[in-house]
């Protein structure tokens, strides 16, 4: 008997003894934990970011050497948190150093977990922490005064504000709850912010549809197609309810050409009937250039 | 290298004489206990056995023993046993330092029409009986209280808390899961109405629990089916683990005195050394009422996922109460119901040992520990701030 082959159609993984700690640490990770680069203070630094708290269960503290030409010489870092947080903030300081301050501006907390070859979704926090920290270090630099907390705390437990969600969200195009949780901890503790947190997404959703909706382009037969297909199953049932139908004669560019029939025709709003419903119809479901006009 | 083992509250080794005592259910002896033919009878007799030797150790007698597939099983159909059986009762009594087996569902049951009463304890992890005496009421359905702690080992005065709720008429269940076979287990005098156990913590295999449900206790099953265990957990017994489960507890029974006797005095030994060489370290949990085999101990300033995966590097095999192994972002629930400092709380490591510990073992991590505790340290940006620069 011919069988299909099992491992085709579910590849087998290969488990290794070395896979089997409680997270899956990538190599990176684990060799910046275990030999993190640039540990300590610069004596002498001349920009300073201190981000997290004890209380949160992970801090960074990230002092930088600038030169006068902008270029970042130096760079070290103290940590307290879990090996990933550890890890992130030595990738960072191998990351910035020899960057002007333009280019280590650029750097997003993906770049950092893309730097250790990834982080468990659990862990992303850690990499936000390294880029947070860059960002006041930076902003200490230029002599910008320190950041008042923007917008309003929504998780309790770790003091995130609706401005940060925002923005993690945005950033990392976070779709639920718990990946909020796992890139900034909001919502990681007594959990009563859940809901908060849901309505700032679903909030976001909203704004981006329209910009998602982003207008197809149609090709002249799709475009005829789709035309006909919504007269037919949109806007004729609806006019035979009031006894009339309607014919598509012609479509030229934007310019939509039917024929009525029934009282629609006769009728002293058939005017009123083809702008205000045929042609709405139509550009909302087909273009929103569309214009109708009626051939007798 | 072979590992170190010191996480034994959260599984243990098999005894080699347990498994031994297995096998033959798992090859030539392979009868259903529930037929009438006398090969599937004699493994009957062998289930049988296994709950007069659990009945022997507990001071209960064999009928009043289900054997389940975990502790947790053992938990839930205790709570819910006593809840469906009070129907009008809508109070549930138990703890705020309960595994999450009793305090998930109890936090379960608070969204579902139940009103909860979570005891505190105090800074050492004692259990505060006044605020639980004082809550027992008419309504209350079940008081739910761990023997004893799997974080920091505390012990509860289980006797006297027992007295009490059942001076009040009120269904009285523990889990025990980790006191069995660590400390002594007398049910012929302590009032408990269920008591739930584990066969893993007790060098049994995993995937077999049991409760004790005392004589003339309402009951009513959490898995309905078939009549195994007298109607009262319907399924086809797991032999080879029940008959390992019985063998395991008359192989506790004997290991008990050396239990409470040499490797109590491991873990006294490996606790006060690392207290005494490593600063701004402290053992949490009250040390005068202790399972054991158990410590929990606080390095300031560090984080837990760290030192553990240091450990790891020398094969020392432990947990932790921080956040990033919880898996969550919040310390053990444990470590703040006492008060315990984020500074500290973060920091916790639980070694919790065994008979299978060695003296070599104990001081190998003895002197492992603190260069690892000050490696994270010099990079944490608190410990210079903690102790004042140099």
């Amino acid at each position: 008997m011919n069988r299909p082959n099992v491992d085709l159609i579910f590849p087998r993984r290969v488990f290794k003894n070395e896979e089997a700690l409680m997270w899956e640490y990538t190599d990176n990770v684990k060799k910046h934990f275990l030999n993190p680069k640039n540990v300590g203070i610069i004596e002498d630094a001349n920009a300073v970011g201190e981000v997290g708290s004890m209380a949160c269960g992970d801090a960074l503290k990230l002092t930088l050497k600038i030169d006068d030409n902008k270029r970042i010489v130096d760079a070290k870092f103290q940590t307290f948190g879990c090996a990933s947080a550890i890890a992130s903030s030595s990738a960072l300081t191998e990351m910035i150093i020899g960057k002007t301050i333009e280019e280590a501006e650029k750097i997003t907390n993906e770049h950092i977990a893309d730097y250790l070859g990834g982080l468990p979704k659990e862990k992303m926090h850690c990499s936000v922490m390294g880029r947070d920290a860059l960002e006041k270090a930076i902003s200490c630099y230029l002599g910008e005064p320190e950041k008042k907390i923007e917008g309003s705390i929504i998780c309790e437990c770790f003091g995130v504000t609706d401005f940060e969600i925002e923005r993690a969200i945005k950033e990392n195009s976070l779709t639920n709850v718990e990946s909020v949780t796992n890139y900034i901890k909001a919502g990681g503790g007594c959990g009563n912010c859940h809901e908060g947190i849901q309505d700032i997404i679903d909030r976001l959703l909203i704004q981006e549809a329209p910009s998602k909706k982003e207008p197809k382009r149609l090709t002249n037969i799709q475009r005829i197609k789709l035309i006909e297909e919504t007269l037919e199953r949109e806007i004729a049932p609806a006019l035979k309810k009031d006894g009339g139908s309607i014919e598509l004669v012609d479509v030229d560019g934007s310019q939509v050409f039917v024929k009525l029939f029934g009282t629609c025709a006769t009728c002293k709003k058939s005017q009123l009937t083809l702008k205000n419903y045929v042609e709405r119809k139509l550009r909302e479901l087909v273009s929103e250039d569309l214009i109708v006009e009626e051939v007798s | 290298m072979a590992v170190i083992y010191t996480d034994n509250n959260a599984t243990t080794r098999v005894a080699p004489e347990v498994l031994e005592a297995m096998l033959p259910y798992f090859s030539d002896q392979y009868g259903n206990p529930s037929s009438m033919h006398k090969f599937g009878g004699k493994v009957g007799l062998k289930v049988a056995e296994a709950r007069e030797r659990m009945g022997r150790l507990l001071g209960a007698t064999p009928d009043e023993i289900i054997f389940t597939s975990c502790g947790t099983e053992s938990d839930s159909t205790a709570i819910w046993a006593a809840i469906r059986s009070n129907p009008e009762k809508k109070n549930i009594i138990t703890t705020r330092v309960e595994h999450p087996a009793v305090k998930n569902l109890c936090e379960h049951l608070s969204k579902n029409g139940y009103r909860v009463t979570f005891v505190p304890v105090d800074r050492n992890g004692q259990l505060d009986t006044d605020f639980l005496y004082r809550h027992l009421t008419d309504d209350t359905a079940i008081v739910s209280v761990m023997w004893a702690n799997n974080e920091t080992g505390v012990v509860f005065p289980i006797e006297e808390i027992a007295s009490h709720v059942k001076d009040r008429g009120i269904v009285f269940h523990t889990d025990a899961v980790q006191a069995v076979g660590k400390v002594p287990i007398g049910l012929r005098s302590i009032p408990v109405d269920m008591l739930s156990l584990s066969g893993h913590k007790l060098h049994g295999p995993k995937g077999i629990g049991a409760l004790f449900i005392r004589k003339g206790t309402k009951f009513s099953p959490f898995l309905m089916g078939g009549h195994q265990e007298r109607g009262r957990r319907a399924g086809t017994e797991n032999v080879a683990s029940i008959v390992g489960l019985g063998k395991a507890c008359e192989f506790v029974a004997t290991k008990l005195e050396e239990e409470n006797t040499r490797v109590k005095a491991l873990r006294d030994k490996l606790e006060t050394a690392l207290v005494k060489t490593i600063p701004n370290a402290f053992i949490n949990g009250d040390v005068a009422h202790r399972l054991p085999n158990t410590t929990s101990i606080s390095f300031e300033y560090v984080e837990g996922e760290s030192i553990l995966l240091l450990m790891d590097e020398h094969e020392i095999a432990a947990s932790s109460g921080s956040a990033c192994t919880s898996g969550s972002l919040e310390p053990s629930h444990v470590l703040r119901a006492m008060g315990v400092p984020f500074t500290a709380a973060h920091g916790s490591i639980r070694f919790s040992l065994s008979i299978y510990n060695t003296e070599e073992e104990i001081d190998f991590i003895i002197d492992k520990m603190p260069p690892i505790i000050e490696r994270l340290r010099s990079m944490s940006p608190y410990w210079e701030q903690a102790v004042g620069k140099p």
